[in-house]
């Protein structure tokens, strides 16, 4: 920030400043080559100007050494700034283990936000500094895309499945929350602010906002609504799996395969619950798409989680 | 110019190559489009495999068994026709493209017999027509029929432009030379070939699933 | 265009609009692109400056956000499909293609005019959703916004770029063909101008990718007109899977947009240093090695959208590699000017703005196939900043440097010297004002396609578009000297710039054949060192004496 005149946009997340130091890593090497090959050019073009003096002799039209030098170097650079990418873009696949989990769900225009105790927030959002957030993003129409530049973090949230992002805030503040992915015509209105407060002005912001329902407990008000409960539990009639501590547990299928019982599975199983059956039981549970929204999808997930309350190794995404 | 059609060419005989080579990179091109609708298919398949099993058995089996041997046929009609055009038989040649474009039309009203039923039975999730589906999963078997009717509209597009084609060449048959005509039946040849095994792999992954 | 010295050519061959329409001569069909494809320019153009202007201030004041969504989907639905993609191969291609290979014309002159009926059938299209409302998808198409919520005119932009694809696929196919059939006697390929490879290149990639183009847009109208939902998530469909095939082609395509503008670069520089093509075998080859990487790395549009971390990895590995050919041309065309000749002509000057763009472009290239950063900077104006240092700053620029080159061949006459250069300039200057800013911009975290912003941001997006209003006057100024030189211009000698090339071995304009003798082919190309070539000076005028 020099005189009003944005350079260098604020760092406010544990990744920004290892983003940023590969960013001027990669500035630094651009403005270097960039600059030497224009007073390469300019040079030459300088020296070599139509009736200059210069010394014209030896002359050559290729240099196999020179050729295989250049691009071999251009090769050991690419690598090395693929690797420090790439290690760093890896790491935002593993949240850490004890995150705080906010759900998000993005609509035309707007992006609304439930935290742990289910206080919701609608383009604003409310972190504690200093502790791992991790986001659960769905959409409830097209596209959006969640993006913080103060975090340099960014998730697209795709309608017919969750993603995720996390970070870690450093500093107090007020910083920009943007819809970066073109959603349609008010686009460029759909975000708000993301407030970064101490953990016990942050505690004292979620009392103020009153005990909200949480989103597990609307998930288990919906799940009894919508006739879950009624094949589900241990005293049916009709025979189905048992929901007690299922997130995140390997789950035998009649196809002979085996899949961890993640988000996506959980997710399947209530919109399509045909695609992999449960070995042992007949595929009798209708499918609930079309029936029921994004958003009661995201209580029943946070309801199923909340049956584990360990959840195993590995189910995080 | 000594008989080549674009003045670009010397002889007729690399008028001929350069043809079918235009033919094979157009090929080629087609190869592209379709192989991408296929993978989106495939895609589908792996996710909802059940449901495109029990949606495949609504088609009808032997309507499609003989459309492809129809198809095979009429391949094998257009071989004849590149032969006798090869030893200069024109008239027979003439005889031999009319079966083979005869034999598409068959092809054509046996589909179009094939989508009425579907139409009536109410598996066409088209232009806001009830979809009436008494099989399990009927939102995926929705989408297997989006795909079938996609897919098998788009290669009844390039029979009919197949067909089109050949009636054009037997309509200019009369001024043609005959090196002129020899290169058009070659040409056209290779690309109804290149519909035919369209079909042969259409037919099987929509027809034959979970058979 | 009536005098005695025009006729002979081939412009010289009746000049009523049925001669012009009708033709199958490749040069007249060049003609017929060329005129079509300036007019979508300067719609293109028009729209920009529009939407520059609305962004000089952080509110949404000049239009409002409907018609600011329109402005930027069309703006780049016209300038890809309708100019960019044909620019280069279309016009400079079809008029030179057989001209550098000594050949009578392109192997099918009339699926040649036929391609041009294509693109103007699905130009129309194109023009009728403009004039009946336009369309707000952005020009990627992205579904399900496309095909479930978007209320513009989708399906029939769709429908008019679906018809030039067919174009450009008949385009790709003739080119092919002629490079294999139709080079002159002792034309090897290794003897072939760059230009010819990089058409051939490009041709490659047209034929094939333009059909995964028109399968998704076919999807895309199936899916809006008969509601079939391949990409619905709530009919079981997946709208990840529309990104997979449209950046399938679209990928690809940048490159259909930058590598005819890399051989007429590989054409002008030798020329005006006098000197042979540095590394003539490696350029070559790392034009069909572009043409064959770009297939493997569309899914780096795709680094935030939910695809998998791992594909991600690789996607990004890829597009490292795909850096490196694009490296060693740089590094090449620099050395070409070693020990040259150098002078500065209008098409010299294009040409070497054309390497400091494509270089600080490319370089910006390395930022976002960097997972990490482009994590932040993807979907920003960074990702603005860098395609259009690309696609305006590269192939713009060289395709002005072409037109410029190429003039005295396409018309028998000179412009403006002076003119020529103060526009280059002009041009040069007016670009970076407008495209640097926008690299601080995405870095601060602009996201594109936003009609109104933060008032922080307004600093640079007032620079930004300050440029972009002397970007418009580089770009109409050529229209009228070069207009004026068509009439008035002095005659020009059939090898103004005693360049290379067999293009430059007949008449200028060329007869309607292009050559009265059939010339065959005994040096390589670039043999500006042989005996008697490496001092000689231009001549760009006709000799009276001659004439």
């Amino acid at each position: 920030m020099s005189f009003g005149v944005p350079f260098f946009p604020q760092e406010a997340s544990s990744e920004a400043g290892h983003v940023d130091a590969l960013f001027y890593t990669l500035l630094a090497f651009s403005v270097i080559l960039g600059f030497s090959l224009t007073a390469l050019v300019v040079g030459y073009a300088v020296k070599y100007r139509v009736g200059s003096p210069a010394d014209r002799t030896g002359q050559r039209s290729r240099n196999l050494w020179l050729e295989m030098s250049w691009t071999i170097a251009s090769l050991i650079i690419a690598f090395i700034f693929f690797g420090w990418g790439a290690i760093l873009f890896v790491r935002r696949d593993h949240p850490p283990a004890d995150a705080l989990e906010i759900t998000g769900l993005g609509k035309q225009w707007m992006w609304e936000f439930r935290q742990p105790g289910g206080q919701r927030e609608i383009n604003e959002l409310h972190v504690p500094v200093g502790k791992p957030v991790v986001v659960s993003l769905a959409s409830q129409d097209v596209i959006h895309s969640f993006y913080v530049p103060a975090f340099r973090i960014k998730q697209d949230a795709v309608p017919g499945r969750t993603t995720h992002i996390w970070f870690i805030a450093t500093e107090p503040g007020r910083y920009h929350l943007f819809c970066a992915q073109y959603c349609g015509t008010q686009h460029s209105e759909m975000g708000g602010w993301v407030t970064v407060l101490p953990p016990e002005r942050y505690s004292a912001w979620l009392n103020s906002q009153g005990e909200g329902e949480t989103l597990a407990a609307s998930g288990e008000k919906l799940f009894r609504a919508l006739g879950c409960s009624g094949c589900h539990s241990a005293s049916s009639k009709v025979r189905a799996p048992s929901l007690e501590d299922i997130f995140g547990r390997p789950v035998a299928l009649d196809n002979q395969q085996t899949v961890i019982a993640d988000e996506r599975y959980l997710r399947d199983s209530i919109l399509n619950p045909e695609k992999e059956i449960a070995a042992g039981y007949e595929p009798v549970m209708p499918s609930f798409d079309g029936l029921i929204d994004e958003g009661e999808l995201q209580m029943l997930l946070a309801y199923l989680k909340s049956l584990s309350p360990q959840p195993a190794a590995g189910a995080m995404p | 110019m000594s008989g080549t059609e674009s003045i670009a060419f010397d002889t007729p005989k690399r008028e001929r190559r350069a043809d079918s080579f235009a033919m094979w990179v157009f090929i080629g091109s087609e190869a592209m489009l379709f192989g991408a609708i296929f993978l989106v298919f495939l895609v589908a398949h792996l996710d909802f495999g059940p449901a495109f099993a029990a949606a495949s058995k609504h088609l009808s089996l032997p309507l499609g068994t003989f459309n492809t041997a129809v198809l095979i046929t009429s391949s094998f009609t257009m071989a004849l026709a590149h032969m006798l055009a090869r030893h200069r038989r024109w008239r027979a040649t003439v005889w031999a493209l009319m079966t083979t474009s005869a034999l598409g039309a068959c092809f054509l009203i046996v589909k179009g017999i094939e989508y009425s039923k579907e139409i009536s039975e109410g598996l066409a999730p088209l232009l806001g027509l009830p979809f009436r589906y008494t099989g399990p999963d009927p939102v995926h078997a929705e989408f297997f029929f989006g795909l079938y009717f996609a897919m098998t509209s788009l290669h009844a597009l390039h029979l009919i432009g197949g067909i089109v084609v050949i009636a054009g060449m037997i309509a200019l048959w009369p001024t043609a030379s005959p090196a002129g005509r020899l290169r058009r039946v070659a040409a056209v040849g290779l690309y109804w070939h290149f519909i035919d095994i369209i079909w042969v792999f259409m037919f099987p992954v929509f027809y034959l699933i979970n058979r | 265009m009536t005098s005695t010295a025009m006729s002979g050519s081939y412009l010289g061959e009746g000049s009523g609009p049925r001669a012009w329409l009708l033709t199958t001569d490749h040069k007249r069909v060049a003609w017929l692109y060329l005129v079509s494809l300036t007019a979508f320019f300067f719609l293109g153009g028009a729209m920009a400056v529009l939407m520059r202007i609305e962004l000089a201030t952080p509110a949404g004041d000049l239009v409002s956000d409907d018609v600011y969504n329109r402005l930027f989907s069309l703006h780049g639905i016209i300038m890809v499909w309708f100019f960019l993609v044909p620019s280069i191969p279309a016009t400079l291609g079809n008029f030179l293609l057989p001209l550098m290979i000594g050949a009578r014309d392109l192997a099918f002159p009339r699926l040649n005019l036929a391609s041009w009926y294509v693109f103007i059938f699905g130009s129309l299209f194109a023009l009728f959703s403009v004039v009946a409302g336009g369309v707000d998808t952005g020009w990627t198409f992205y579904t399900p916004l496309s095909t479930l919520y978007a209320n513009g005119f989708v399906s029939t932009a769709a429908s008019g770029v679906f018809i030039v694809g067919f174009s450009t696929i008949m385009t790709g196919i003739n080119f092919i063909v002629t490079v294999h059939t139709l080079r002159a006697p002792g034309l090897t390929w290794f003897r072939l101008p760059i230009f010819v490879w990089t058409l051939y290149a490009t041709s490659l990639v047209m034929v094939l990718a333009t059909p995964v183009l028109a399968a998704s847009l076919i999807l895309i109208v199936l899916e809006r007109v008969f509601g079939i939902g391949i990409f619905n998530p709530d009919l079981g469909g997946d709208p990840l899977l529309f990104q997979h095939l449209f950046w399938f082609y679209s990928h690809p395509a940048v490159y259909i947009m930058i590598l005819p503008g890399m051989g007429v670069v590989s054409e002008v520089l030798p020329c005006f240093s006098r000197r042979p093509l540095f590394g003539y075998k490696a350029v070559a080859m790392s034009s069909m090695a572009i043409a064959v990487f770009g297939f493997l790395v569309w899914g780096h549009h795709m680094f935030v959208s939910g695809q998998s971390a791992y594909a991600g990895v690789v996607f990004s590995f890829l597009s490292f590699c795909v850096a490196i050919p694009s490296a060693i041309k740089v590094f090449n065309w620099s050395l070409t000017l070693r020990k040259g000749e150098i002078s500065f002509e209008t098409p010299m000057l294009y040409a070497l703005f054309f390497l400091g763009l494509f270089t600080f472009g490319g370089l910006a290239g390395l930022f976002l196939a960097a997972l990490a950063v482009d994590v932040h900077v993807h979907d920003t104006y960074f990702v603005i900043a860098h395609f259009h240092y690309i696609m305006v700053g590269g192939m713009v620029t060289a395709y002005m440097a072409g037109v410029h080159f190429w003039w005295p061949k396409l018309t028998g006459r000179m412009y403006s010297e002076t003119a020529g250069r103060i526009a280059a300039t002009v041009t040069f200057v007016g670009f970076n004002l407008t495209f640097f800013p926008q690299y601080v911009l995405g870095f601060d975290g602009m996201p594109r396609r936003y009609h109104t912003y933060p008032p922080e941001f307004q600093f640079w997006n007032v620079l930004s578009s300050a440029g972009a209003v002397v970007l418009a006057i580089g770009y109409l100024m050529p229209l009228f000297y070069l207009g004026w030189s068509l009439f008035r211009g002095a005659r020009a000698a059939d090898n103004p710039w005693n360049a290379t090339g067999l293009e430059w071995q007949t008449s200028s304009p060329p007869p309607p054949h292009n050559f009265e003798t059939m010339p065959v082919v005994t040096r390589p190309a670039y043999a500006y060192d042989m005996k008697g070539l490496e001092h000689e000076r231009f001549s760009p005028h006709r000799e009276e004496a001659a004439g």
